[in-house]
C-alpha cells in the first residue's frame, strides 16, 4: 500500500486537541517572569531610568559586553545597524524594550514594571516612510546619509526605447498598509539552567531553533553546545517567529546572570507594538504595452518600509530586494526598470510574513493586467493568456529560472469553474438591480523550496538552505526521522511519514519525526518559505533511499539472497517472487543485537543521513474571487473564492488544502481587513483585537479547491511546497473583484486594505468627480 | 498585591482547592493553580476565543473571569473531553476533518461548540457559522473547523 497521496489523519492532533500538547506558556511554571519595559515614544534620548530599591531591574547598562545584533548582507547598498538587546541612549519606536524586571509571577513582574520610570526626551521622528523620505528628515540611524537603508536597483538597458514603441503607456499605483502575522500565540521563552551541568535549555516559540541558538550563543559569547534549544508546540508563526526576538536573548542572559529559570511570555499587546510587523510597501509602475496589449516593458519604483531595525537573520534587505527581483511574477517581458528602497522608520521592525512582498507585487502586476484589458477592450482572461508565461525553463528578466508550470492551464480551468458568461449575464442583472457584483482574478508564482544555490545570491552573511536529516532504525524496527527543519501546524511530522513510510515498505505510524530539538536534529533552517516539504522531504527521500539499501543488504544476508532480489513491503522483506521473507523488525534486531551474522565489512546498525540543497523550483496557481459590495456601509462581501493550485505531487492532500484555505483567509485579511496603523508622531494605535481586525468565520466563504499536478525534475519528490502561495494570491483576486463591482462608478482601488471606510471613500470621491 | 483568598474550583469533575489574589482570572487559575494547560490565551482581553470553557454548560471567556467569582459551579475544560481515552465526537470530527493546524485555538473551538451544540442540539447553517465566529483561528481559514463542528452536531444527535 502507498501511503504518499493519502490524506491520512495528521498524526500531530491527539495531543492537540486533548489539551495534552505543551506551547511555550505551558512550560512557565517554577519560573521567575520577566516584564518588559518598553519605550513610550518614537523617538528619544534615554536621561535615566528609575525603578524602586529593592526590584529586580536590569538595563542595558547591566548587559556589560554583552553584544548587539547586526544582520549583515554583503551589499554595497545596504547599510548594517546595530540593535542594542535593551536600548543604550536612545530609543527608535514605540515599544522598544528600555528595561526588563524580574520577579516571582508574571503579574508581579508586570506590577513592577509599572513602577519604572523612564525618563525620556523625545526627539522628531519620522514613523513613514514617505516622511522619512523627504529631503531633511530626520534620520532614524546617526551617521546614515539617508533613510534609505538598503536598495536594488536592476535595469535590463532597454526599458527606454521600449517605451517609445508602446501603443499603450499603464501607470498603476498600489499601496499595501502594514500587518502583523498575529500568530493566536504570541511569542515566548523560558530558559531554564541545570543545576549540574550549568548548561541552558532555552524553550522559544521559534521556526528557527538551530539559528536562534547560533545567534543566542553569539551574543552571549557561549558555545553554542552549552545551549539547548527547543521550539515545543508552537502556535502559529507566519514569519513572525523566524526573526530573532531580542528578549529571548535577555531571557538566556538574566537566566544565567540569576542563575535560575526565567520565562518571558509576551502579551497581545507587545505582540502588537513590538513584535515584527510586515508589508507597508508602496508600489509606482508604469508598464508599456505593444498593439497587442502584449506587455513589453515596466518601470518600477518600490519603497518598503522597513521599520526601525534590521532583523536577524533575513535582515531588513529581504522585502524590497525580493520585491524587485520577482515583480515580473509569470509575465513575459524582458525589459525591466526597478528602483526598490528599504526605507528606515521609527517603527516596530519588520519581518516576513506569509508570501513576503508577493502578496503586494502580485497584486500591482493583476491590477496592472485588469487595467490593461479595459484599456484594450478585452477580457481578463484574455489579457493574461497574452502574457503569461508558456514555455519553460524559462528566464525571467532579472535572470529567475522558471521550471515547467502551468500558469495559462490554472487560469483556464478558473474561468471554466467560475462559468464567466454566466456570471457576467448575473452582473448585469445585479447592476440594474442597484447591485454591485465583482470577479477578479489573479495568476502568480510562488518561489518555493529554494536553498542555498538562490539564498546565496542574496549575499547574506547567514545563508540558509540547505536541510539535513539523519534517520534511524532502531532494534525495534521503528524509524526515526530527524530533521532540522520546525514545523508548527504545517503537519509536516504526518506527511513525511508518509513519504519515508513508502520508501520503506512500512506503515507511518513506525516512522517518528524528530523536530524542534538542537540536541536531537542535524543543524537545520527550520520552516519557513514553503521549503519544508521540498526540503526537508527531499533530505527525507534521500536517507530513507540509503537506509532502504542497508536493510535490503542485510535482509539479503539473512535470506540468503542477493539484495537486487529483495524487496520491501507491507513491513517486510521479501525475496521477489517467492513467499521467503523477513519482517522489517526482524532485520533491524539483527542489524543492531546479531551483527556477527553479517556479512563481514558491512556496519551494524540502520542508520543514513542525507543533505538536500535544491537550487528551488515555482508552484503556481489562479484565484478567482467573487465579491458584492455594499456601496452605502462600503462592506465587501465575498461569495466565492475558487483556487486552482499546482503545487507538484501531493504528499498529503487534505494537509495540502488546509494550508491553501489557511493562506487564502489571510490574503483576504490583508486586501479586505487588516492593518497596524501608527498615528503622525509614530504612536502605534492597533495594539489589541479591538483595533486590529482579523477575519472570523463569518467573513471567510468556503474555499474551492482545484488541483493541477506539474511533475518537475526541481524537486527530487515532486512535490513542490505551498505554503505561502494561499496569502500572495488572495489580495489581488479580491481587489480586482471589488474594482470590477465598482467600475460602474468608476472607481480605482489603489491602497489595501479596502476596509468599509475606503470604500466608501473612494465612492464618494468617484461620484463627487463625475458630478 | 492584596490578601490571598482560599477557594475551591470545581473543574471536569474534580475539586481543587486553591489559594489566589481576587485579581487573578479564572483563566490564570485553572492553568496555573490547577495544572491545566489544554486552556490556552491569545489575547487576554476577550476577542480570540482561545480561552472558552464551560461554565455551568455555557461557553464563557475564561480571561474575563475571576477566579473567585467562580466557586460553586461547575468548570469543563478541555481535558475533561474526552472520557476513558475515548475522544468526543467533537474532537474527532477536528481530527477527521483537519479542523486545526497549530492547535492553539482548538481547545477554545472545542468548548465552544460543546456549550452550543449542547444548548441547542439543531443549530446549524448561518446560526451555527454565527455562534462559531466568536472564536478566532489564524491558522485554517475556518472551513474546516466549520465541517468538523457540523459532522459532530450530527453524531451528537444520535
Ligand atoms: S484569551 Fe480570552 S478571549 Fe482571548
Ligand atoms: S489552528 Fe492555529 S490558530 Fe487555529
Amino acid at each position: 500500500m502507498r501511503f504518499v497521496g493519502e490524506g491520512i489523519r495528521r498524526r500531530e492532533d491527539p495531543a492537540l486537541i486533548t489539551g495534552r500538547s505543551r506551547f511555550i506558556a505551558d512550560l512557565s511554571h517554577e519560573c521567575d517572569a520577566v516584564a518588559f519595559v518598553r519605550s513610550p515614544v518614537a523617538a528619544g534620548h534615554i536621561r535615566g531610568v528609575e525603578a524602586p530599591d529593592d526590584a529586580r531591574v536590569f538595563t542595558a547598562a547591566h548587559l556589560g559586553d554583552m553584544g548587539s545584533v547586526v544582520p549583515m548582507l554583503h551589499r554595497p547598498d545596504y547599510v548594517p545597524v546595530a540593535q542594542p538587546l535593551l536600548a543604550t541612549d536612545q530609543v527608535k519606536y514605540v515599544g522598544e524594550p528600555v528595561a526588563m524586571v524580574v520577579a516571582d509571577s508574571r503579574h508581579s513582574a508586570e506590577d513592577l514594571a509599572e513602577q519604572v520610570f523612564l525618563d525620556i526626551e523625545p526627539v522628531d521622528e519620522v514613523s513613514s516612510a514617505s516622511a522619512a523620505l523627504v529631503d531633511g528628515a530626520p534620520r532614524v540611524h546617526h551617521g546614515t546619509d539617508s533613510n534609505v537603508v538598503v536598495s536594488g536597483n536592476i535595469d535590463t538597458g532597454d526599458v527606454d526605447r521600449a517605451f517609445r514603441s508602446a501603443a499603450q503607456v499603464i501607470g498603476i499605483e498600489v499601496t499595501s498598509g502594514r500587518q502583523s502575522a498575529m500568530p493566536l500565540e504570541a511569542r515566548g521563552a523560558v530558559a531554564i539552567k541545570d543545576a549540574a551541568s550549568e548548561r541552558i535549555t532555552l524553550y522559544a516559540s521559534t521556526q528557527m531553533p538551530h539559528v536562534l541558538r547560533t545567534i543566542v550563543a553569539d551574543l552571549l559569547r557561549i558555545p553554542e553546545s552549552d545551549l539547548h534549544v527547543i521550539a515545543p508546540s508552537v502556535g502559529g508563526a507566519f514569519g513572525q517567529k523566524m526573526a530573532l526576538p531580542t528578549e529571548y536573548a535577555l531571557v538566556v542572559w538574566l537566566a544565567r546572570r540569576l542563575g535560575q529559570s526565567v520565562c518571558w511570555i509576551e502579551d497581545r499587546r507587545e505582540n502588537f507594538t513590538s513584535s515584527f510587523h510586515a508589508r507597508d510597501h508602496q508600489y509606482r509602475l508604469e508598464a508599456a504595452f505593444d498593439g497587442e496589449a502584449r506587455l513589453i516593458a515596466v518601470d518600477a519604483d518600490l519603497v518598503a518600509n522597513v521599520g526601525a531595525y534590521s532583523c536577524y537573520p533575513v535582515t531588513w534587505g529581504v522585502e524590497p530586494l525580493m520585491a524587485a527581483a520577482e515583480l515580473p511574477g509569470p509575465y513575459d517581458f524582458q525589459s525591466y526598470r526597478v528602483r526598490a528602497r528599504g526605507v528606515t522608520t521609527n517603527t516596530c521592525p519588520m519581518s516576513p510574513y506569509r508570501g513576503v512582498s508577493r502578496p503586494v507585487l502580485t497584486l500591482a502586476m493583476e491590477r496592472l493586467m485588469d487595467t490593461a484589458a479595459e484599456r484594450f477592450g478585452i477580457d481578463p482572461i484574455e489579457i493574461r493568456r497574452r502574457n503569461l508565461i508558456t514555455s519553460f525553463p524559462y528566464r525571467s528578466a532579472t535572470g529567475v529560472v522558471y521550471d515547467e508550470g502551468s500558469y495559462i492551464q490554472s487560469l483556464e480551468r478558473a474561468a471554466e469553474v467560475i462559468d464567466m458568461e454566466a456570471f457576467r449575464r448575473t452582473q448585469e442583472e445585479a447592476r440594474k438591480q442597484g447591485r454591485y457584483p465583482g470577479v477578479g482574478f489573479s495568476v502568480f508564482s510562488e518561489r518555493t523550496g529554494y536553498g542555498t544555490p538562490t539564498f546565496a545570491q542574496r549575499s547574506m552573511e547567514v545563508t540558509p538552505g540547505y536541510e539535513t536529516v539523519d534517520m534511524i532504525m532502531d532494534p525495534s524496527g521503528n524509524v526515526e526521522v530527524r530533521i532540522g527543519a520546525s514545523p508548527h501546524g504545517q503537519g509536516l511530522v504526518t506527511s513525511l511519514s508518509q513519504l519515508v513510510a513508502d520508501e520503506l515498505g512500512v506503515h507511518p505510524e513506525t516512522v517518528q519525526v524528530v523536530h524542534g530539538d538542537t540536541d536531537r536534529t542535524p543543524y537545520g533552517w527550520g520552516t519557513f518559505a514553503s521549503r519544508s516539504m521540498v526540503i526537508s522531504g527531499g533530505a527525507s527521500h534521500l536517507a530513507a533511499g540509503k537506509l532502504r539499501d542497508s536493510i535490503v543488504e542485510i535482509a539479503g544476508d539473512i535470506l540468503e539472497a542477493a539484495p537486487v532480489d529483495i524487496v520491501l513491503t507491507d513491513g517486510k522483506a521479501v525475496v521477489r517472487g517467492t513467499d521467503k521473507g523477513v519482517s522489517i523488525p526482524e532485520v533491524a534486531r539483527v542489524a543492531h543485537h546479531q551483527s556477527h551474522r553479517l556479512k563481514p565489512g558491512r556496519d551494524p546498525g540502520l542508520r543514513a543521513v542525507a543533505t538536500y540543497d535544491p537550487a528551488g523550483t515555482f508552484s503556481n496557481a489562479c484565484h478567482v474571487a467573487v465579491v458584492e459590495v455594499d456601496i452605502e456601509t462600503g462592506g465587501v462581501r465575498l461569495e466565492r473564492f475558487v483556487v486552482v493550485e499546482d503545487a507538484g505531487l501531493l504528499i498529503n492532500p487534505v494537509i495540502v488544502d488546509g494550508q491553501i484555505a489557511g493562506g487564502v483567509a489571510q490574503g483576504i485579511a490583508n486586501a479586505l481587513f487588516e492593518e497596524i496603523i501608527y498615528d503622525e508622531s509614530g504612536n502605534i494605535l492597533t495594539t489589541s483585537l479591538l483595533d486590529y481586525l482579523p477575519p472570523t468565520m463569518s467573513e471567510i466563504p468556503r474555499i474551492e479547491i482545484h488541483h493541477l499536478e506539474t511533475i518537475t525534475d526541481a524537486s527530487i519528490t515532486g512535490a513542490k511546497g505551498l505554503g505561502e502561495g494561499g496569502a500572495i494570491g488572495a489580495p489581488a483576486a479580491v481587489i480586482n473583484a471589488v474594482s470590477d463591482a465598482l467600475r460602474p462608478l468608476g472607481v480605482g482601488i489603489t491602497e489595501i486594505p479596502a476596509t468599509p471606510s475606503r470604500v466608501r471613500d473612494w465612492i464618494r470621491i468617484a461620484l463627487e468627480g463625475a458630478a | 498585591m492584596t490578601a490571598l483568598r482560599d477557594i475551591t474550583l470545581l473543574v471536569n469533575g474534580q475539586e481543587y482547592a486553591v489559594r489566589v489574589e481576587p485579581r487573578k482570572t479564572l483563566a490564570d487559575t485553572i492553568r496555573e493553580d490547577c495544572r491545566l494547560t489544554g486552556t490556552h490565551l491569545g489575547c487576554e482581553h476577550g476577542v480570540c476565543g482561545a480561552c472558552t470553557i464551560l461554565v455551568d454548560g455555557s461557553p464563557v471567556r475564561s480571561c474575563l473571569l475571576f477566579a473567585v467569582q467562580c466557586e460553586g459551579v461547575e468548570i469543563e475544560t478541555v481535558e475533561g473531553l474526552a472520557s476513558d481515552g475515548v475522544l468526543h465526537p467533537l474532537q474527532e470530527a477536528f481530527w477527521e476533518h483537519h479542523g486545526l493546524q497549530c492547535g492553539f485555538c482548538t481547545p477554545g473551538f472545542l468548548m465552544l461548540a460543546k456549550g452550543a451544540l449542547e444548548e441547542d442540539p439543531g443549530l446549524t447553517g448561518e446560526s451555527l457559522k454565527e455562534v462559531l465566529s466568536s472564536n478566532l483561528c489564524r491558522c485554517t481559514g475556518y472551513q474546516n473547523i466549520l465541517a468538523a463542528v457540523e459532522a459532530a452536531a450530527v453524531r451528537m444527535r444520535r
